[in-house]
């Protein structure tokens, strides 16, 4: 196999499996004798609580045992705020279950374990919570303002956390600029409604002191330390397996969940396996969300359209608690000047608390909403100037020469300033353009508007810092009796196909077969140095450090190999899964006889083995069969830490049809130019695009968690919030640009999130181009519903 | 005069259904759902639950040949009737069935929490029409929009489901 696997669209190792119905999820795993909990919930938003009343629960039969607050001993304790911050004034997070008082619909109050899980949620209904109820506000602009109910009695202001952040010299920008753009954006509440809700299964082991828990995590790694910590445990009796895992997206990179705690807590003290499957609805107000963010954009230009200052105050809702720390607020300020030079910036935002479920990243995090502030702010840049939209972005774009371009003192979520490293942004754009056709399409829409009907052209440029630190680890080890090739490193996957791109990254430095490389990652017992899942990084972290891995396992093959056939090393090569001298027409070796061979052995158990005994002449040396500071076998770690995020970018553009009468939207063309370095399977990465698209789609048309003023959530059921299904999502054109990543040996950024980021803008700057004729006020609003347009028309006093 | 049914959530009904060409009889509860039969007593964890209430198809399976939602369904309805699962939805022998095939020739699925449910939805919708294979992409959505897929954005199911229409026809 000497055909280079990097770059090629491979089929997918991990497919055999999932369309068989062997996939192994954690609701899958058979644990015999297992109970099964179910959480008892907050029905209301904010209250004390004046008494659980667990005892008609108890009394059902096959109810094992109920937890509230006052049987978790030690664990009842405040959870971890995960991601530490200075700007952090009034950190709150969250109890495993609620002690004297709920902050939002949702939280668990109680934790029931029974026989099956028809009795646990039967038991449900049986305990009885006394509320003494609080005011809220819902609203997290008004909870911002001054004598709004507080979520937290000792947090004034509801404020959790606020940062003002300066890259040059903002007000000085203002003064000199000609011209003064400011608007206000706001994006709504969502969630990422993965296929599989969160899950939990754990089981102690009684002989060997062990605690083995399968969780839907996006970081199991993470999870070990926080229930070693909690459970004070060594670590090497925690085992945290996340096994196939139905989509992450974001949420699951949280932890620990209270059924992270409860359900290891129920299996060691009632000494069963216990499992905990999250329903849908319960989903919708317990898994983390995000989105909800209020932009106030200026901009400062001259008068041919110069960007010159920035700035921005934007409200974060962080919900109930901040247990994620300010990621998706950071994440946001540090993407708000988008591909642009704009030398000076100053961003500020608040956290603001809420009655509501908390707010972690969801794919995308907060980058969406801060693409939607700096494009919407640059389009209404482009009309008060009278510039061509495209030609102002034009204007402005970092140039390819100017990289590394870095905005000192905006400090990224990696603690590092932010540096774009690598693109060609406006080639992408006229990439865009020349698809679009812009100027057939100027004509299309004359055309169309002199009929009455409504076509639009709409477009958004987004960047996206991906593949953050700290690091991440690789581990490459050949088996000795198949010959096939083991891989670890330290992340999970929900999806995007690490078992094939990792096995690409390892085949070309192997000459081996995708096939017969083993990715095995997720699994604490297996391999535990690392981080996690999340912020587009594990191609480019994991990816870089399998590869470096990879390359020291060539050398020893080489070595080993070139000892074996008493050949040079320069002259032996490695494909097909065997190594041997270039050119000579021989077979050489394979690579389960260099794995054999190079472990000195006493045992002949098999024949390969045989040639591999110290009484075998191919071991024969005058030293110990090991040599000083020499191992046995194949294998190498190695590990790769970025020196800073890698940029990824591109321009989505789309073309839709508003009905004037039901403003029903119909997308005609969906084109999206992207660059996410080199790809390492393009198959997979339009995968990841057409996914995120689908996701972004979603979030720009429907997808808003509707809260009512009580801080109950409407929608909480896949009937009242509605996700798209094959009939919504258009046909996606897509084109590829690769800059390589000069920060990492394969040139490779980030792809995971990108497909979200930009669809918003795209939807609404091509419904507003659409309505145009109709002379309305800008739209500054996402998600972006027909009735939503109807009632921005009405408002207007333009009925059309 | 008119008979009160009281429904008794936990008295046990014996069903007679066959799973896959197997034969199984079984005391369940009268409330238990079919699904978590499935996947409870039979151990045939592959159909997928995503929604339990009838909305999102990941837990679709065939009964009596036809495509259903098993979160929707009681075991006792299904006594005397056969039951599909994906599971079932290779040949004996291993050779995967022509939606199996098209959905990893196709980069159909990415998690595959969705996918067993899709296919069996897919694997239905061949059985009733055989003109798939060159329907445009607007009638292949319009058949596929009962199932919800979260990480694929459907374009590649779209071309999965031609594909496996593709295959099935040389089967014949
Ligand atoms: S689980 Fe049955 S339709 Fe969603
Ligand atoms: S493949 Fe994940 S939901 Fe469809």
């Amino acid at each position: 196999m000497s055909t280079r696997q990097f770059g090629a669209r491979v089929q997918r190792n991990e497919d055999q499996r999932l369309v068989t119905g062997k996939g192994r999820y954690v609701d899958d795993i058979p644990l015999t004798g297992a109970l099964h909990g179910a959480f008892v919930r907050s029905s209301v938003a904010h209250a004390r609580i004046t008494g659980v009343d667990v005892s008609r629960a108890l009394a059902l039969p096959g109810v094992v045992k109920v937890y509230t607050h006052a049987d978790l001993g030690a664990l009842d304790v405040q959870m971890p705020l995960l991601i530490p911050h200075p700007c952090i004034t009034h950190g709150r997070t969250q109890y495993p279950l609620a002690r004297d008082e709920v902050f939002h619909v949702g939280q668990a109050i109680a934790f029931i374990v029974a026989e099956d899980r028809y009795i646990a949620e039967d038991a449900v209904s049986l305990v009885e919570v006394g509320y003494e109820m609080l005011p809220v506000e819902v609203d997290f602009e008004k909870a911002a303002e001054p004598g709004a109910p507080l979520v937290h009695h000792d947090v004034p202001g509801n404020i959790a956390a606020h940062l003002v952040q300066e890259s040059g010299d903002a007000d000085a920008a203002f003064a000199a600029a000609d011209h003064i753009t400011s608007i206000k954006v706001r994006v709504d509440r969502s969630t990422a409604a993965p296929m599989e809700c969160l899950a939990t299964a754990a089981r102690w082991d009684e002989v060997t002191g062990e605690l083995t828990v399968w969780d839907g995590t996006q970081a199991p790694i993470g999870l070990r330390g926080a229930l070693a910590s909690l459970f004070e445990l060594d670590e090497h009796r925690v085992r945290v397996i996340a096994p196939d895992v139905g989509g992450g997206f974001g949420p699951k990179i949280h932890f620990p969940y209270a059924n992270e705690v409860l359900v290891p807590l129920a299996s060691m003290e009632l000494r069963r396996p216990v499992k905990w499957i999250e329903d849908r609805s319960e989903n919708f107000v317990h898994m983390t969300h995000e989105r909800g963010q209020i932009h106030e954009i200026e901009l400062a230009a001259t008068s041919d359209g110069t960007v010159l200052g920035l700035r921005n105050r934007f409200l974060h809702d962080t919900g109930a608690f901040i247990p994620y720390g300010i990621a998706v607020a950071q994440v946001a300020a540090c993407q708000i000047a988008g591909p642009y030079r704009i030398p000076n910036v100053r961003v500020e935002f608040s956290c603001v608390y809420t009655p509501t479920v908390p707010v972690t990243p969801y794919r995308g995090c907060g980058r969406p909403q801060a693409n939607f502030a700096i494009e919407r702010a640059m389009d209404q840049l482009a009309e008060e100037l009278g510039i061509d939209r495209f030609e102002l972005r034009r204007r402005n774009f970092i140039q390819p020469e100017e990289f590394p371009y870095t905005r000192p003192n905006l400090i990224f979520a990696d603690g590092l300033a932010v540096t774009h490293d690598s693109g060609e942004y406006e080639k992408a754009l006229t990439a865009l353009t020349d698809a679009l056709d812009l100027a057939a399409f100027a004509k299309e829409q004359r055309e169309a508007w002199a009929q009455g009907r409504y076509l639009g052209l709409g477009v958004s440029f987004y960047v996206e810092g991906t593949g953050l630190g700290p690091y991440e680890g690789g581990h490459v080890r050949i088996h000795p009796i198949t010959g096939k090739i083991f891989v670890n490193t330290g992340l999970t996957t929900q999806g995007q196909g690490h078992e094939t791109v990792f096995a690409q990254i390892v085949a070309d430095q192997l000459g081996a077969r995708v096939e017969d490389i083993i990715v095995v990652e997720g699994d604490t017992g297996v391999y535990d140095w690392g981080v996690a899942t999340f912020a587009s990084r594990a191609a480019v972290v994991s990816g870089s450090a399998i590869h470096k891995a990879a390359v020291l396992a060539r050398k020893q093959v080489i070595n080993a190999a070139a000892n074996m056939l008493e050949a040079d090393p320069d002259d032996i090569e490695l494909a097909d899964g065997r190594a041997f001298v270039v050119g000579s027409g021989t077979a050489g070796v394979t690579l389960a006889e260099v794995a054999t061979a190079s472990n000195p052995l006493r045992y002949a158990f098999n024949k390969a083995a045989q040639s591999a005994t110290q009484f075998a002449p191919a071991a024969r040396s005058d030293g110990p069969s090991l040599g000083e500071g020499a191992h046995p076998g194949i294998e190498a770690t190695d590990y790769y830490s970025p020196p800073h995020a890698t940029w990824a970018y591109g321009v989505h553009g789309a073309i839709v049809e508003v009905d004037p009468a039901t403003y029903g939207i119909k997308i005609h063309r969906y084109v999206c130019v992207h660059d996410c370095g080199n790809m390492i399977n393009p198959m997979i990465v339009e995968g990841q695009i057409a996914g995120g698209v689908a996701q972004g789609m979603g979030g720009a048309f429907y997808e808003k968690l509707d809260y009512d003023e009580d801080g109950t959530l409407r929608n909480a059921s896949f009937m009242d919030f509605l996700i798209p299904y094959a009939t919504e999502i258009p046909h996606v054109e897509m084109i590829h640009q690769e800059t390589p990543s000069p920060l990492n040996p394969l040139g490779i950024k980030g792809v995971g999130e990108a497909g979200t980021i930009p669809v918003a803008q795209v939807i609404v700057s091509a419904i507003e181009d659409a309505l145009k004729p109709l002379d309305l006020p800008p739209f500054r609003m996402t998600p972006l519903s027909p009735s939503l347009i109807h009632s921005h028309i009405a408002e207007s006093g333009n009925r059309g | 005069m008119s008979e009160v049914t009281v429904f008794e959530p936990d008295e046990p009904v014996v069903v007679e259904v066959e799973v896959n060409g197997e034969p199984v009889t079984a005391e369940v509860p009268s409330r238990m759902l079919l699904s978590d039969f499935l996947r409870q007593r039979l151990g045939l964890t592959g159909t997928h639950v995503g929604c339990e209430h009838g909305v999102c198809g990941a837990c679709t399976v065939h009964i009596d040949g036809r495509p259903a939602r098993s979160c929707l369904t009681l075991v006792a309805q299904t006594d005397g009737r056969s039951v599909r699962t994906v599971e079932g939805l290779a040949c004996a022998d291993g050779t995967l069935h022509p939606v199996q095939r098209a959905f990893k020739e196709c980069h159909a699925l990415q998690c595959g929490f969705c996918t067993p449910g899709f296919m069996m939805a897919v694997a239905g919708l061949l059985d009733e029409r055989d003109d798939l294979a060159t329907a445009d992409d607007e009638t292949i959505r319009e058949e596929i929009s009962g199932n919800v897929c979260r990480c694929t954005g459907y374009m590649n199911i779209v071309s999965a489901v031609k594909r496996a229409a593709e295959l099935s026809n040389e089967r014949g």
